[in-house]
């Protein structure tokens, strides 16, 4: 799937294609799969686990009340630390003070850290037009960026990739592939592909995790070290950063960490947890000279003044996205955004807009386990139903959608009347459906009958039976 | 509450209505073994759940005060769905809250208000005694009763004391099936796609009866199971077997 034609207006019809290729399934059943029973595990030696959502969720929201406060006392202590903080407030902003200081940088080449705010705002993209090299960095990210794709997942970018595909990606494009079948060797391919690569940049670009506002402290969490390699060895580092990022105190951070990496990958902390707190200083030897932090709005303050506020607690765990029926059947790419999913189907009307959007809420079961497994407990269904209510509002509903719902409610008003209705109905049913139990083929009803069988009513109505039965 | 009778007024739901209403004659049934008068009012259409989950709130509201003003006058609520009980219990409040009176009566239906099952076991301690249903069966449990209700373990407690009846541990047994109420008509294919995992899990058991509380979820399975040719997995609401009453056809018309 090609990035230019993503957007989420095209759910429907990429939905619908995504659920026809059988890699995908099979990609998806081992990689959500394997988190979901991995999360168990972990949980059951985290007993504190139900405390430490509440107070993840205390954190995030005392914060979010005070956002203006702790984000000026991040500003005030990472430039204290000696980095140079900026304000964006679109995407465009803040793609153009990245690129800007790039050229200050007399960049040539790019390494990045896997941020979904890059992705976000575009920074892949607009680097690509500023003709600045960029190597992607995080395996996952790797793989996606030589396959021409955007990720399909916040945490594993390449989750619709199965290792057999990726094989095949390695032996296309790498230098000296390695390739024996083993996820491991296709690993060390990767690694021999990218190492020189980190040491040739003039630039690492990282996201952040969290934002410490007392001590100006940029918090990085991977896997796999390269949030390091690509910040450390480059003359400038630079930041993305979404505002909501912020937490007041190191310990704070700590608290959400517990839960991030549990929540994530059923894994009790990650391999690299980074604190880079400005650039390199005087008494030390590496390091770069150079820190920016971009701090990025799109939307987010106007999602702090609305009913959408605490999805401003995500913390981009992507457990809920796990753990959706309906990612798991379609993917990440037909949601058309940086962010698939349960959350992806509240912030991408929230930072696109609801219009072009307008499916994301409505494509849901309300099954209710996004919210269940969400570590700082965002009311993700109440989220969407909302979302579904402004869909209603704003007449985003597809018009026969919405009279059927209005005759429906009308009749449903009038007892006598919806008897008549529901009788006819159950009546017309049964004559339709002859002798046969169950009916393949339906009027009006062609979604339901085109995947599955529609059952004959087994008799009149409930009510029509229980007026006869009290001798009426 | 203590009456040794109780006065119940039974949510029927209108997909029963419509659509098997043994169903409601089977939670009828059970409620009158468990000591209860019950009583079914003639007003009652449909709780609303399907304009509130398409964002027609004002509908949703309208039906919301009709199902509060028919029931508040009874001692207890009784649906055999915990997708429209749980409308009842978790939605009615909140979508009712801008009228303080409205609300208030809200909140005392909703406290009042029980999904069948989770009636039976934990307020009327009812258990079944001699009911026969030789079969091995599995159950999923349906998402609005198990994550708006806490529902999990008090149909599994019932069910065990069936004669006969054996249940076998399900795949996936808390994962959604994918109906979604009209998401299944919205979105077929994705629809379909998760109920296919479903049949395959549930086939996997090697079960000829599959149990689930919600009628929903029953007809999205069942019409699954039809459509793959699967006549050898019988579908039925556990009250119907806890009622004696699953001697017909089930919900997969066998």
């Amino acid at each position: 799937m090609s990035t230019a034609l993503r957007s989420p207006a095209n759910f429907k019809r990429d939905a619908a294609e995504a659920v026809t290729k059988p890699s995908l399934k099979i990609a998806l059943d081992r990689t959500t799969g394997l988190l979901q029973r991995r999360r168990v595990d972990v949980l059951k030696a985290y007993p504190e686990f139900e405390a430490t959502r509440e107070v993840a969720k205390n954190i995030k929201d005392h914060t979010l009340a005070h956002l203006d406060h702790y984000l000026a006392e991040f500003e005030k202590n990472a430039t204290a630390a000696g980095a140079v903080v900026h304000w964006a407030e679109t995407p465009e902003q803040a793609c153009k003070i990245v690129i800007d200081l790039c050229r200050q940088a007399d960049a040539k080449s790019v390494t990045r850290v896997k941020s979904m705010l890059g992705e976000e705002i575009g920074l892949p993209k607009a680097l690509a037009a500023a003709g600045i090299e960029r190597v992607e960095t995080d395996l996952a990210e790797h793989i996606i960026q030589l396959a021409d794709e955007p990720p399909s997942h916040i945490v594993i970018p390449a989750m619709h990739k199965t290792r057999e595909e990726v094989a095949d990606l390695f032996a296309h494009h790498h230098k000296e592939p390695k390739i024996d079948g083993e996820v491991g060797t296709l690993v060390e391919s990767a690694r021999g592909e990218l190492r020189p690569k980190y040491v040739a940049a003039d630039v690492g670009i990282s996201g952040a995790n969290f934002l410490i506002a007392s001590t100006g402290t940029v918090v990085t969490v991977t896997n796999e070290g390269n949030a390091e390699l690509t910040t450390e060895l480059p003359g400038m580092h630079i930041v993305t950063a979404g505002i909501e990022k912020v937490v007041p105190e190191p310990q704070h951070a700590l608290v959400l960490l517990r839960l991030l990496a549990r929540s994530a990958l059923g894994t009790e902390f990650t391999q690299y947890t980074s604190f880079f707190t400005g650039p390199r200083r005087e008494d030390e030897t590496t390091g770069p000279e150079a820190m920016h932090i971009v701090l990025v709005d799109n939307g987010r303050t106007q999602m702090l003044a609305s009913e959408m506020r605490p999805m401003l607690r995500c913390i981009r765990c992507a457990a809920c996205i796990n753990h959706c029926p309906v990612y798991g059947a379609i993917g990440g790419h037909p949601y058309g955004s940086t962010y698939p999913g349960p959350m992806g189907s509240v912030l991408t009307p929230a930072l696109q807009s609801l219009e072009v959007a307008k499916d994301l809420p409505h494509a849901c079961t309300l099954n209710g386990r996004c919210q269940e497994v969400c570590p700082v407990k965002i009311p993700l269904p109440d989220l969407i139903r909302s979302l579904r209510d402004d869909t209603w509002r704003r007449n985003l509903v597809p018009k026969p959608a919405k009279l059927a719902v209005q005759a429906w409610a009308w009749v449903a008003v009038r007892p006598s009347l919806y008897r008549l209705v529901s009788g006819l109905a159950n009546y017309a049913l049964r004559l339709w459906a002859g002798p046969r139990g169950m009916i393949a083929k339906l009027p009006l009803a062609g979604g339901w009958t085109q995947g599955r069988d529609f059952p004959r009513p087994t008799g009149p109505t409930f009510m029509t039976q229980y007026k006869r039965r009290q001798g009426r | 509450m203590t009456k040794v009778h109780p006065h119940v007024g039974l949510l029927v739901t209108c997909l029963v209505d419509a659509m098997r209403p043994e169903i409601g004659f089977a939670t009828l049934k059970l409620l009158e073994q468990a000591g209860c008068s019950v009583s079914v009012p003639e007003t009652q259409t449909c709780c609303g759940q399907p304009a509130l989950n398409s964002g027609a709130r004002g509908e949703a509201k309208t039906l919301a005060k009709r199902v509060v003003a028919a029931f508040e006058p009874f001692d207890y609520v009784v649906a055999p769905s915990g997708s429209c009980l749980g409308t009842v219990k978790t939605h009615y409040p909140e979508l009712l809250a801008d009228d303080p009176a409205w609300k208030r009566r809200a909140e005392q239906v909703a406290a009042k208000s029980y999904e069948i099952l989770s009636f039976l076991s934990e307020v009327r301690n009812w258990r079944p005694e001699g009911v026969r249903f030789p079969a091995k069966a599995t159950y999923h449990h349906t998402c609005a009763g198990l994550r708006e209700l806490g529902i999990y373990a008090q149909p599994l407690k019932l069910l065990e004391q069936v004669d006969g009846l054996e249940i076998l541990p399900l795949e996936g047994e808390t994962a959604c099936c994918g109906f979604g109420g009209t998401f299944a008509v919205k979105y077929p294919e994705i629809s379909t796609a998760i109920v296919s995992d479903k049949t395959r899990q549930i086939a996997a058991t090697g079960a000829d009866t599959l149990l689930a509380a919600d009628l929903g979820c029953l007809m999205n399975i069942a019409g699954k199971l039809s459509r793959e040719g699967r006549s050898d997995i019988r579908v039925f609401h556990p009250v119907e077997i806890l009622a004696g009453m699953a001697d017909g056809k089930g919900v997969a018309g066998r």
